[in-house]
């Protein structure tokens, strides 16, 4: 099984939008990351593009629309596609998330979350096993930013995650946006929640932008957005992170209101020097 | 005799057609390319829709929309002093 | 648990229906705003995602009525592919009957025509034909040459100026008032790596789906000359060969060129 294996660098989510800025310049990011449900067409520019960007860059395939965890089988059509991509571009990582997107034959188009059990434990770690088989490779799964919470629920998301990597042989990626946001709206402590994380496993970070909104009573309620900056909360934990672990592959998201190349281009440079702040200190 | 007429003539468009396309002005096109294209924005991403929590939560019920159920965009623009075409092109499919 | 995600999924695209039992949160046993948000994310991304394949039926009847008209379609047709570049297939028939739509009866072949530049953005790369390999046919196997029509190519007909229509509101052409109602058939097509619309010649979608349907070009011709008084194979042609319609032709069945 070929292992997740991204530089410890900061790379961005590629925007086609981007495509000529980024061609004008020598490696301007460490790594770019492509949603892979963007390059399941045939042909056509999206190919062009990424094709042209794998001759220079490390490439991390990021899927969105798996629903590993979904009570029913994976669509074993979609696996293949993913197969596909993966052949094709040889990524030097996949990832997915912990969420499910569809249910019966309806895609809905959204990371929704599921209860923490031993029943959906169990379907997660054998949708993961599929995955890992079928693509002859390890898979990155990724922390989601929640709304609401389960009755059900028997498992913290950080034990849950632990057991879920114990079990499949995963890899994790560490989404420091979804941990905030997640907190703030569970009104618990983002530290607290990443020192419990299995952060040993943790091989790709996230970092984005999120919005903010109320819940039913007035409380703070954190949308993740990605169509801002970071915001400060979330670099202090990303660097509080770093500090612990090493320097790690760090992908700022940045998918509504995208920005000119400059801004996306000077967000990564950031992390790019935290990362080397903690390169140097180590 | 019917089929040898139409090969005659199939040819002598075919050889016509050639030497249309074969003049410099159509030919031109192609090196306007970009090596890339220009590619459209993704449709498949991992964010969240806007920071509302309205904006899907609307009823689809058409009464409740209707100040919306009425088309406002460039189609009244289109239109020439004696209606858009309605009449000559008929009733759309029902 | 499939009871709860069934529950769950089930509110997504029904609005007034009431909170799936099982849900809770820190500070309220009944967290509708924020089950709210998960309804929010599938439809308004559902939403940009008609949008952005149907970018001129959006322009046309504005966006407030785009929404609506999406919202009532999402609800009734949801996605079944995690490919949301194919969503929407069925949406121009969708239109084509929405009653508040009828005002503008030429809003479905416009879309029709978008969904062909969907299809031939995200098509094969195959090289077209190259117009040599026909003058390179011997005259008398011409009019039993075979075409295939190139992976990207989408053949439209319409009873309305679709591709004036369009390239109105693609940013093509300025809009402006359309005197000659008259109708087109559009080729959509993706020969390198530009989607392109060009307006085909009277009866030239006969001709090219008479292509399409594996007769050969007298055949065609012929179809084209019955369809339409104004036909002219060597226009069409021309078009079709320059715009290229084509990846491959056959002199001989069972011919693989």
């Amino acid at each position: 099984m070929r292992p997740s294996q991204l530089p410890a660098q900061a790379g961005v989510g590629f925007k086609p939008e981007h495509f000529a800025s980024i061609d004008q310049e020598r490696q301007p990011v460490g790594f770019f990351e492509v949603h892979a449900e963007n390059y399941m067409g045939a042909g056509g520019p999206p190919h062009a593009q990424l094709s042209r960007l794998r001759e220079d860059y490390v490439l991390s395939v990021h899927g969105v629309g798996l629903s590993i965890g979904s009570i029913q089988p994976l669509n074993q059509d979609h696996l293949q596609r993913l197969k596909q991509v993966c052949d094709r571009y040889q990524p030097e990582s996949f990832s997915e998330h912990l969420a499910w997107s569809t249910h019966d034959t309806t895609f809905l188009n959204d990371l929704l979350p599921l209860p923490y059990t031993e029943e959906t434990l169990a379907q997660v770690c054998r949708h993961i096993d599929e995955v890992q088989t079928a693509l002859g490779r390890q898979m990155l799964l990724e922390n989601p930013a929640t709304y609401l919470l389960f009755e059900e629920s028997t498992y913290e998301e950080t034990d849950f995650l632990d057991e879920v990597v114990k079990r499949s042989g995963c890899g994790l990626l560490l989404d420091v946006n979804n941990v905030f946001v997640a907190s703030t709206n569970h009104n618990t402590d983002p530290a607290s929640y990443l020192a419990r994380f299995p952060v040993l496993h943790v091989r790709e970070i996230h970092l984005g932008g999120h919005s903010e909104t109320e819940d039913d009573l007035g409380a703070t309620l954190l949308i993740d957005s990605h169509d801002t900056p970071v915001r400060d909360p979330v670099w202090a934990l990303y660097a509080d992170v770093v500090r612990r672990i090493g320097p790690v592959a760090t992908l700022i998201e940045w998918d509504n209101d995208v920005p000119d190349w400059p801004v996306l281009r000077a967000e990564a440079q950031a992390a790019q020097a935290i990362l080397q702040r903690s390169a140097l200190a180590a | 005799m019917k089929t040898s007429i139409i090969s005659l003539a199939v040819a002598a468009s075919v050889t016509s057609a050639l030497a249309a396309i074969a003049s410099p002005a159509l030919a031109q096109q192609d090196g306007k390319e970009k090596c890339y294209g220009v590619a459209l924005k993704g449709q498949n991403d991992c964010a969240a829709g806007p920071g509302t929590t309205c904006a899907g939560t609307s009823t689809v019920d058409y009464q409740q929309n209707a100040w919306k159920l009425v088309p406002a965009g460039t189609c009244e623009a289109m239109m020439t002093p004696n209606g858009h075409g309605m009449l000559e092109a008929g009733p759309a499919p029902a | 648990m499939s009871t709860m995600q069934q529950r769950f999924a089930a509110g997504l695209m029904k609005p007034e229906s009431a909170l799936p039992e099982g849900l809770t949160s820190w500070n309220c046993r009944q967290p509708k705003v924020r089950y709210d948000v998960y309804r929010n994310n599938v439809m308004v991304s559902l939403r940009r995602a008609l949008a952005s394949r149907f970018p001129a039926a959006e322009m046309i009847v504005g966006e407030d009525f785009f929404a609506a008209m999406a919202d009532i379609f999402i609800c009734e047709h949801p996605p079944r592919s995690p490919l949301l570049f194919l969503y929407g297939d069925d949406f121009p028939d969708f239109a084509a009957a929405f009653p508040p739509a009828q005002s503008v009866p030429y809003l479905a072949d416009v879309m029709r025509l978008e969904i062909g530049r969907g299809r031939a953005y995200h098509a094969a790369d195959v090289a077209p034909l190259d117009p040599a390999r026909l003058a390179a046919v011997a005259p008398d196997d011409l009019a039993a040459v075979r075409f295939t029509l190139h992976p990207s190519a989408t053949v439209l007909r319409s009873a309305f100026p679709v591709v004036t229509i369009w390239a109105m509101n693609a940013g093509e052409a300025p809009v402006a008032p359309i005197s000659d109602w008259t109708p087109e058939d559009a080729l959509v097509i993706r020969p390198h790596l530009t989607v392109e619309v060009l307006r085909l010649p009277p009866a030239g979608a006969v001709f090219l789906d008479a292509l399409a349907a594996g007769g050969p070009l007298a055949d065609a011709a012929e179809a084209g000359a019955a369809a339409h008084p104004d036909f002219d194979l060597t226009a069409t042609l021309a078009c079709a060969l320059s715009g290229g319609a084509f990846s491959t032709i056959q002199t001989q069945p069972g011919d693989q060129p």
